[in-house]
């Protein structure tokens, strides 16, 4: 199982949820396991997250791969000017 | 970025030839001689002038729109308004990398329902003349219905506001409003257990500060060309911080297929963030797509402090409480942030980078994005940061006084390093916050004595820096130069970082290589030059592209001498043999193959496609020296240093201006730069001379300090340098004024009648 920690106003879509364990191998899982499980976050929320995997922050990395003991963060989506 | 790819060496492995080297700008003689093209110098033949009607009120309905009279004019060939732009669903979609609600997006390019600042746009014309096109716009007749308006963060949130948008909830707040308002959205991040971490504290202060929303300042104003043909497509040239997003956002407004539109950055004179999104431009294009014939058009100065996007002023209370010996045991704030007329504050980025220099157990945010009569905001350097982390800086400066406590030793007792957990969300890897501080108390300029009336002050900052989708190619030229092909706007000087980079890989002269900044059809996807991620994602697509050149030059040659791959390697700019054992070739060098590159399977090339992830986080230090004249109330700086991990410096020069740059920002920010608004809602201070930047004359040289820190994401260590420098100098500088007066000053700008207004009511 993974950890994944709720950040935020990612927490805040989730009902105020922040901590939850998930059975996933990729980022792509653990976003399909947080819509399943919170109905009212749509896609273009989930677009809108940026993930951290054991302290590395990554964006738009659907594909990247999480292990059993990985540590991962939802926050809000990075910008910059 | 396929995280595994082996980015091979670091910094540390080889003596550098060209990365860390002031090597010489490749656009530099163009610059200087005036050859180089801004946005205002494209032209085409035929070309028409568009100019933009504003509106002169702060918030009014509008009635009516008769264009008849500009449309008889001789010389008109062209008039838009909101009804050439088909309207939106009110719904965030991703668009490259952002999420864009083109509702908002296309009422700002063009009100429909209503106007709702001074300077938002109503109609447009183009003509044969720019004399033409501004008499046509005396003769649109609009009918408005004029509306209370509301500027202030604080009263726009007060019961009773005047309303901007009756369909606007707050979001984030449980239960949902069943009233609008004009707050957008509710933020909060926490950590730990707030209310025990204030129990242990021995010292506790609560401040509120004030800022105001600032201009990005650019010297350039916006300016565009559009040239639309009958065959459905369309070719649009302007001053962007990113082409493939000006291409996303107008096709869309416009309604059109991405690939009928190729947008062509021109170089830029200033973006800082403030052209990160369209004005003008979906609005030439429509003006185009009615005449078929290309037109222009460039903002005023007027237009530009009027119309396009300051960054949020913010409303911030802070508490924080400390053990007597300096350790921080809880942190408490609450933001409030101009959103400008439509929503999207720099808010939530202010939340998260508030505490996040410190290592703190207890901490929570909440931040609220407002919405007023102002225009709406866009990005500028470290969105939202400065404001969030002035207020914070502030109190952590009075806090360490409080207890006796050097600055620069408190910062260091709560300074985050790696393996901090953040407020916001992970923890952090290798940064070098430690070290900046570090190095600062190092500094002759933290010795030196001060004279009357002079105060020192130091802050702190911090920012994420980001990476994202980036594509190079490197064409390997028959004579053996290379063309280095990025769809990075160079905003700082990114041309000689990429050309270091490149020719640090390939073991070559720098000058060599050609850098080139594409269109929108050259290349696939590139994010925008923003974000501090120029240098981390274009530089990896850049040593990767070399890298793939290079593979592909030694396959020609393990062919030509018949052996297999791995026994030809590159070094020193030229394929050799592994090893004796690979046989006894002589060394070919990039010129020999690529000179019979069409012998051996054609053109080479190297190409990278990316997603750039592991950009590590920015911190730095700034401190200043003033002097306050307590009969004019004119504070005059003496010093100023800026101290920063820049990871690695590819091109220490161009790292240097980025620090400087913001340092000068953070002092126009601090002592002199607002928006003045009259009682009618309208902006009174929309040119230099009335909004007043730092020229030179102002300061003094800033000086720098590059701290390096490697993050281990990249081969040479870089991390973006972009965003920091202009975090902790607002509250470097106010706590330099407070040290000079012993007093403080809570609200920005700290011009000379708020400072003698200070120095006036602590003398009562």
């Amino acid at each position: 199982m993974v950890k994944v920690i709720l950040s935020g106003t990612i927490s805040q879509m989730a009902g105020g949820e922040t901590e939850m364990e998930v059975e996933a191998t990729s980022v792509r899982q653990i976003f399909r396991h947080l819509q399943e499980r919170f109905p009212n976050i749509k896609s273009h929320m989930v677009d809108d997250i940026s993930v951290a995997i054991d302290g590395s922050v990554f964006q738009d990395a659907w594909l990247e791969k999480v292990t059993e003991n990985s540590e991962v963060y939802l926050l809000p989506r990075i910008g910059g000017g | 970025m396929d995280n595994s790819m082996d980015l091979g060496y670091g910094a540390d492995d080889k003596e550098l030839k060209f990365v860390g080297k002031r090597t010489n700008r490749p656009d530099g003689v163009d610059k200087v001689t005036g050859r180089a093209r801004f946005g205002a110098d494209a032209r085409l033949p035929g070309m028409l002038y568009g100019k933009i009607l504003r509106s002169p009120h702060a918030h009014a309905r509008i009635i009516s729109i008769d264009t008849s009279k500009a449309q008889m004019l001789s010389g008109v060939k062209a008039v838009v308004t909101r009804d050439d732009f088909e309207d939106r669903d009110s719904e965030f979609v991703p668009a490259g990398e952002m999420m864009v609600n083109y509702r908002d997006m296309i009422r700002n390019i063009m009100a429909r329902e209503k106007v709702l600042y001074d300077g938002h746009a109503v109609a447009a014309v183009a003509a044969t003349s720019i004399k033409i096109a501004k008499q046509a716009l005396k003769l649109i007749d609009v009918t408005y219905e004029v509306l209370p308006h509301v500027i202030d963060v604080v009263e726009a949130m007060a019961p009773g506001a005047p309303l901007l948008h009756d369909d606007l909830f707050t979001d984030g707040v449980e239960p949902k409003p069943t009233k609008p308002s004009n707050v957008a959205k509710r933020l909060e991040f926490n950590m730990g257990d707030i209310a025990s971490g204030f129990a242990e504290a021995d010292e506790i202060l609560e401040k509120t500060f004030d800022t105001k929303p600032v201009h990005q300042g650019y010297i350039e104003p916006h300016s565009c060309l559009a040239s639309f043909s009958e065959n459905g497509s369309a070719e649009l040239w302007c001053s962007t911080q990113g082409q493939y997003l000006v291409r996303a956002h107008c096709s869309k407004l416009v309604g059109m297929e991405i690939s009928k539109l190729r947008v062509t950055p021109s170089e830029i004179g200033g973006g800082f963030g403030g052209k990160t999104v369209v004005f003008i431009e979906p609005v030439a294009l429509a003006l185009s797509k009615k005449t078929y014939r290309p037109v222009k058009i460039t903002m005023t100065r007027d237009e530009v402090f009027r119309s396009s996007g300051p960054t949020s002023g913010g409303n911030v209370r802070v508490k924080i409480g400390i053990t007597k010996d300096g350790k921080i045991m809880a942190c408490e704030a609450e933001l409030k942030y101009q959103a400008g007329a439509f929503q999207g504050s720099s808010v939530q980025p202010g939340c998260m980078c508030a505490f996040a220099p410190y290592d703190i157990a207890n901490v929570n945010v909440i931040g609220w994005d407002v919405l007023s009569n102002r225009p709406k905001v866009a990005a500028y350097r470290a969105p939202g940061a400065p404001v969030s982390e002035y207020a914070v800086e502030c109190v952590i400066d009075e806090l360490a006084e409080r207890i006796g406590m050097d600055p620069v030793d408190f910062r260091l007792k709560n300074a985050a390093k790696e393996g901090t957990q953040t407020a916001y969300g992970p923890k952090f890897g290798p940064i070098g916050f430690v070290e900046v501080l570090e190095a600062t108390k190092a500094l002759d300029h933290y010795k030196i004595p001060l004279g009357p009336n002079q105060g020192r002050g130091i802050g702190s900052g911090f920012w994420f820096n980001i990476g994202g989708e980036t594509c190079v190619n490197l064409n390997v030229n028959e004579d053996g130069t290379l063309t280095l092909i990025t769809g990075s706007p160079d905003i700082g000087g990114s041309r000689a970082s990429m050309c270091n980079m490149a020719a640090e890989e390939l073991g070559i002269d720098v000058r060599l290589i050609n850098p080139i900044i594409a269109d929108t059809s050259v290349l696939g996807f590139n994010f925008l030059s923003a974000g501090s991620r120029t240098t981390f994602a274009c530089g990896l697509a850049t040593i990767e592209a070399a890298r793939n050149a290079i593979e592909n030059m030694r396959k020609r040659v393990a062919q030509l001498w018949d052996i297999p791959l791995d026994a030809v390697v590159w070094e020193d700019g030229a394929a050799r043999p592994a090893s004796s054992n690979a046989g006894v070739f002589e060394p070919m060098t990039l010129p020999e193959i690529a000179k019979i590159a069409p012998k051996t399977g054609g053109p080479i090339a190297g190409h990278a496609e990316i997603n750039a992830q592991g950009a590590g986080p920015g911190f730095g230090t700034h401190m200043v020296d003033v002097e306050v004249d307590k009969e004019t109330g004119h504070v005059k700086v003496l010093r100023y240093t800026v101290i920063q991990d820049a990871g690695k410096a590819i091109h220490p020069s161009f790292v240097e201006g980025q620090y400087q740059g913001g340092a000068v920002q953070c002092i126009g920010w601090a002592l002199n730069e607002e928006y003045v608004y009259g009682e009618d809602g309208r902006l009174q201070n929309s040119g230099f001379l009335d909004y007043r930047i730092p020229l030179a004359s102002d300061l003094p040289m800033i000086d720098t300090k590059i701290v390096e820190v490697p993050n281990p994401n990249h081969p040479y260590g870089v991390r973006g340098v972009g965003e920091t420098p202009i975090i902790p100098g607002l509250a470097a500088m106010s706590n330099a004024i407070s040290n000079a007066l012993g007093l403080r000053m809570t609200e920005l700008p700290m011009s000379p009648p708020k400072v003698l207004k200070a120095i006036k009511e602590a003398s009562v």
